[in-house]
């Protein structure tokens, strides 16, 4: 264990925050864009990209959402610089993009595959820009840090009965320990705290923050209602119901001991950046990447990632602290878990023993140590759609 | 001597506890929690991560885990018996009701 002091060692930008990671973000803004901006990061090392399928034909608040997330990914401090990579007619304007990730102070330039005259053009000036950013970012130097600097966000996916007894609750510890420190802690996934909700309500710091609890919660459980369906057809998915658990009430319940025992200070949009430091609840869907995506897009520089079943989830600019519930899956699933929580069912390592080990964990990769999922390049990126597409 | 099977009942107030091992059918469990104390047959295997009822339960009651409702016996359970899918219902997000009435 390392940096038990309470700091580690971050990449300062620009705009003051603290980046745990250094990329040159290649940013598609358009899935017409997305296979060059993939070209792009095999010519220049030290780049990093992601496939969608999004950023046409939208309108409305669901526009808003996809444009507020792909300039969130790019102002996240984990990201240098920022080659923004449009086709020209899309809804999603490169350049609007590009301006609102220029806010940050961070370098951010331009590629349209139509004013470039075509794919390959696109590619050489794209992975020509990127090269001189990667030189440039590769001066920067880490510089100790404190904790008051992060946003952590928190996730639990493929969840199983343990979830709730060890890796969920070691994961609270670590975020109280950081909203102890200054720092910043993101609960979201609205679906898996359907159930848990009041609990949150009554932890939340001012009258206007539990309505808004209430309020993201009914506008969640309604969307299964108008599906006319009931949810359990979908979450708890069959591998959590292999695992244990029998109700999305259940599996809800576990999942909100990730936000440890502080004051909710803020309920906030779908990939915004909280305005408050503590604990932050982020209103996403319990869909793994698409929640990991808002919260990476709403700033945190790190999630803390617990899993019953397994899996192999990454983001392409933070790392994403892979957690084990049980000691039987983080032997088979070696490939992909970070930490095992599986101690706590053992009963040879208690809750607050596992959380002063994750803090550790934490802390060291956020100084620079690899996660599983960074190292297997598992750029995972995905969206909350709010709207039809046109 | 008989095998020690390991399990957890989160909240004193709970209607199940929670199987940390596979226990087979018949096994004898001593379940506790804070001062209370549940002996009880397992009636039927439990897997690991899977729930057992620890007092009897009425079909309509609610299901408690972690002190909170978790759902809604469908049926009378047993101490013993296995609590999942087959007898207990989520009463939270359920769009089939609605479309039923």
């Amino acid at each position: 264990m390392q940096n038990h002091d309470g700091q580690f060692w971050g990449y300062r930008r620009p705009d003051g925050r603290v980046g745990v990671r250094n990329h040159v973000l290649i940013l598609p803004t358009i899935t017409c864009a997305a296979q060059a901006a993939h070209q792009i990061t095999q010519l220049v090392s030290g780049t990093v990209s992601f496939i969608h399928q999004h950023g046409c034909a939208q309108v409305g608040v669901d526009f808003e959402q996809t444009f507020r997330t792909y300039a969130g990914m790019g102002a996240n401090p984990n990201v240098y610089g920022v080659v923004v990579l449009g086709l020209g007619c899309e809804t999603h304007q490169a350049r609007s993009v590009a301006e609102e990730i220029a806010k940050s102070g961070k370098p951010v330039e331009v590629v349209s595959i139509q004013d470039h005259g075509g794919t390959l053009m696109a590619i050489a000036q794209g992975a020509r820009i990127a090269a001189a950013m990667v030189a440039d970012a590769s001066r920067l130097m880490r510089e100790p840090v404190p904790v008051s600097e992060l946003i952590v966000g928190t996730e639990c996916g493929g969840s199983d009965a343990c979830s709730g007894i060890s890796a969920n609750p070691a994961v609270g510890w670590v975020s109280d320990a950081v909203v102890d420190a200054g720092g910043t802690s993101i609960l979201a996934e609205t679906t898996e705290l359907i159930g848990a909700e009041h609990l949150l309500a009554a932890r939340a710091a001012d009258d206007r923050v539990a309505k808004r609890v209430y309020e993201v919660i009914q506008a969640m459980e309604s969307r299964a209602f108008m599906m006319g369906v009931d949810i359990r057809t979908g979450n708890p998915s069959p591998g959590n119901i292999r695992g244990g658990l029998s109700s999305l009430e259940e599996k809800s319940l576990g999942a909100a001991a990730k936000a440890g025992s502080r004051p909710l200070q803020e309920l906030v949009d779908y990939a915004q950046r909280p305005s408050k430091k503590g604990l932050v609840w982020m209103d996403t869907p319990g869909q793994d990447i698409e929640q990991l995506t808002g919260m990476v897009a709403g700033g945190a520089q790190v999630v803390l990632f617990t899993s019953g079943r397994g899996t192999p989830t990454g983001s392409p600019i933070a790392p994403v602290i892979k957690i084990a519930t049980n000691s039987h899956m983080y032997s088979r699933m070696g490939d992909n878990m970070d930490f095992n929580a599986g101690t706590v069912i053992e009963g040879t390592e208690t809750i607050e023993e596992v959380g002063g080990r994750l803090y550790g964990e934490l802390l060291a990769v956020c100084s620079g140590k690899l996660t599983r999922s960074e190292i297997l390049k598992q750029h995972d990126f995905g969206i909350w759609r709010i709207g039809p597409t046109f | 001597m008989q095998k020690a099977h390991k399990v957890v009942m989160m909240k004193p107030v709970d209607s199940v506890a929670v199987a940390l091992t596979d226990i087979p059918a018949g096994t004898r469990v001593r379940v506790v929690c804070g001062e209370s104390v549940f002996e009880v047959e397992v009636l039927e295997p439990i897997d690991f991560g899977h729930k057992f009822a620890v007092r009897p339960i009425a079909a309509g009651e609610s299901i408690l885990k972690y002190g909170e409702v978790i759902g809604r016996a469908t049926s009378d359970i047993r101490p013993g018996q296995h609590v999942h899918i087959h007898n207990l219902e989520g009463v939270r997000g359920r769009g089939d009701q609605l479309a039923k009435s």
